[in-house]
């Protein structure tokens, strides 16, 4: 039998998305703690300890202020003149695109908001070992970073698939004292290596914190993670508002776990003029079995911790994913994600991996800017939006991150040559 | 048939610790799983935990992970296991409990899937990645359909939390004996000792202590130190996973026969 989503018809008897989740960490139907008896206390220390600090003085004053001075914060709100033209009507209007440059962070992606904060936590809580999972490596890489600032012990789980695609990253870990443990089962990619962190905190669980890359897991790890990526959001109000003083009209993101694009959402949920569009990785099409768009072909289902939408067999199997980019590349999604979508707060579309790669291209030749293959779906979806858009909507697409890891992966499929 | 509980209190009017081996269906085969489940049945098991392979098994160790990815490879799905447990399980004195995590449950719908477990005889269900607070929306449906329902206690329980489990559990407590996922140990921990004796503090339910136990010793130590039954898995896993069907089967049984020798009073 499969399990029948709620229907967006159901919406209205939901709670509000901006007083998700509850205490037991749901949002509506979704999210929860699914995961084995070693972890519960852990999980209500970690619950615990970020109820306290999030209004902490202390607390806010250094992680604000690393923001600022390690991270490099506030990342601009760039006007993408040249994408903008491209897409421009002949009357002169179209979308006015701009850019949340997120990969101008120190590491290069969004990914250092939400470990820095994390590493900040497990400081105060007194936990001297770190552990993470890593698929495109950029969630890795924030990870070594923040445990080589603090001199905290740093294991992290990566694919064996993904390590070699993304090598550059490992050696980055490696570089700055992290140990990065391979991982063979499944294919090798993202949802292994999450699943062998789980496996590692279930055993060291005492001594260890886990620093979750994404807002998936079970809770609280969704809302933390989302209260430490809502900084994007904020700041782009704050950004459009002094630009062209108004809120942004579309945000557009990509979506794998979603922290990226929950981080640019969050803080507009409540403003219902506010449009926002997640992007998964259609890989080879959502028609064959070579994608990772759980959002748009998965049922509701339990995958590390957390209910929500997933890909999964007839036999309740979650199956392997694929994409181009190893970062997309997750059979589950956060729960947030799934209740917005439920609820019909946002909507969620696919581009596949030769779309993405020509988002790729596009946004190196107009703008001089290299994404992450990630953001590259979000760049390609342009091409079906912008056509779609009257007049001259202000769209803010989240630069989740910096491409120059992905170079090697784009040079076996762009022949540039000529 | 008798009912988990129903073995483990008759057990323990006897002053007896119960036997529970595990084994991971569908590795090597489901032909080689129905003949270990019988071999098992009639070399000194009380009970049987039959786990029911899953891609993403977060409790468990190499050694049953390795079985299960087998067992999927081979296309064993849960249909397959209930189809060979359905003529087998009247055949067995020990009572089938099933090991099995949530994802596989709710994509099949609660109600269907305990309909299909109780066809096939099933009598028992461990749930790894369900907890005391996730657990309601299983246990009454389980209780009306005849499927006593097991929670776990890990060391890192708080005390606090051991009545709440206590009382909702079903059939027996599990007492995981590691900080940690399945797998063989060399050592049991003594801290297992002082959970079991606060467990009895708040329980009169039978405690089952697993995870991480692969020989006599350690079998005799926990029976020793209070146990209403020992469980062991990765060991009998392990043993079915190596060799010939044939052999491995007998190494099977004589482990099982070893296993309730040491817990086994006179």
């Amino acid at each position: 039998m499969t399990i029948t989503p709620i229907s967006p018809s159901h919406a209205a008897s939901q709670p509000s998305p901006s007083t998700v989740p509850d205490a037991q960490g749901r949002f509506g139907q979704f999210g929860g703690k699914y995961v084995p008896e070693t972890l519960m206390p852990a999980l209500t220390e970690l619950e615990q300890a970020l109820y306290h600090y999030r209004d902490d003085a202390e607390f806010q004053a250094e992680f604000q202020g690393l923001l600022k001075d390690y991270v490099g914060r506030a990342t601009p709100l760039y006007f993408a003149e040249r994408i903008t033209e491209h897409y421009a009507r002949p009357d002169g209007t179209g979308a006015q695109i701009y850019l949340k440059r997120e990969d101008l962070n120190h590491t290069g992606a969004h990914k250092i908001n939400n470990a820095l904060g994390q590493v900040l936590l497990a400081k105060r809580m007194g936990k001297q070992r770190i552990i993470a999972e890593t698929g495109a490596g950029q969630h890795g890489v924030a990870t070594a970073t923040v445990c080589a600032r603090f001199g905290l012990d740093c294991i992290i789980y990566m694919g064996v698939h993904d390590m070699e695609r993304q090598s550059l990253n490992v050696f980055r870990m490696r570089l700055m004292g992290a140990e990065v443990r391979p991982v063979s089962a499944g294919t090798g990619t993202l949802k292994d290596a999450t699943s062998e962190a789980i496996r590692d905190w279930v055993t060291n669980v005492e001594s260890t914190h886990y620093i979750l890359g994404s807002v998936a897991g079970p809770h609280p790890y969704p809302m933390l993670v989302r209260d430490f990526q809502s900084v994007i959001g904020k700041e782009t109000r704050q950004q459009s508002l002094a630009m062209w003083g108004g809120l942004p009209d579309i945000l557009l993101a990509c979506v794998g776990g979603g922290s990226n694009a929950m981080g640019l959402f969050y803080e507009f949920v409540k403003d219902a003029s506010v449009r926002m569009i997640g992007i998964e990785a259609g890989g080879e099409g959502v028609n064959s079995e070579k994608h990772a768009a759980t959002l748009t072909r998965g049922r509701v289902g339990v995958l590390h911790g957390a209910m929500s939408y997933l890909l999964q067999d007839h036999d309740g199997q979650v199956v392997e994913p694929y994409s181009i980019s190893a970062g997309l590349d997750y059979p589950g999604v956060g729960p947030e994600h799934s209740y917005m979508k439920d609820a019909g707060r946002a909507e969620y579309y696919s581009v596949t991996d030769a779309e993405a790669l020509e988002g790729f291209q596009q946004l190196s030749r107009l703008e001089g800017i290299i994404p992450a293959l990630e953001t590259a779906h979000a760049i390609a979806y342009l091409e079906t939006l912008c056509p779609q858009l009257d007049g001259s909507p202000h769209i803010v697409i989240n630069c989740s991150g910096r491409g120059d890891k992905d170079v090697q992966t784009a040079i076996k499929h762009l022949d540039l040559n000529g | 048939m008798v009912s988990v509980s129903e073995r483990m209190n008759a057990l323990r009017d006897r002053g007896q610790c119960a036997l529970i081996p595990f084994i991971t269906a569908g590795d090597p085969n489901l032909d080689t799983t129905a003949k270990a489940l019988q071999v098992l049945d009639r070399s000194g098991a009380d009970l049987i935990e039959l786990g029911v392979p899953y891609s993403d098994p977060l409790a468990d160790g190499p050694v049953i992970q390795a079985a299960a990815t087998r067992a999927l490879a081979r296309g064993v799905g849960l249909d397959d296991v209930l189809a060979m447990l359905k003529p087998l399980s009247p055949t067995l004195q020990a009572p089938i409990i099933l090991f099995i995590y949530y994802n596989p449950i709710l994509n099949r719908g609660i109600e269907p899937f305990l309909q299909a477990v109780v066809d096939a005889g099933v009598k028992g269900l461990v749930v790894p990645d369900l907890p005391l607070e996730e657990m309601d929306v299983l246990l009454k449906p389980a209780q009306a359909a005849g499927v006593e329902v097991t929670l776990l206690v890990a060391p890192t329980t708080p005390k606090e939390r051991y009545e709440a489990i206590a009382t909702k559990c079903q059939g027996f407590i599990y007492l995981v004996s590691v900080t940690g996922v399945t797998g063989i140990r060399t050592k049991i921990e003594s801290r297992v000792q002082d959970i079991l004796l606060d467990l009895q503090g708040v329980t009169d339910k039978p405690i089952g202590v697993g995870f991480g136990i692969a020989e006599p010793g350690q079998a005799k130590q926990v029976m020793e130190w209070g146990a209403d039954a020992v469980i062991v898995g990765s060991a009998f896993v392990k043993r079915l996973a190596d060799g010939e069907p044939h052999q491995s089967l007998l190494a099977v049984e004589s482990l099982c026969r070893a296993l309730k020798g040491a817990i086994a009073s006179d």
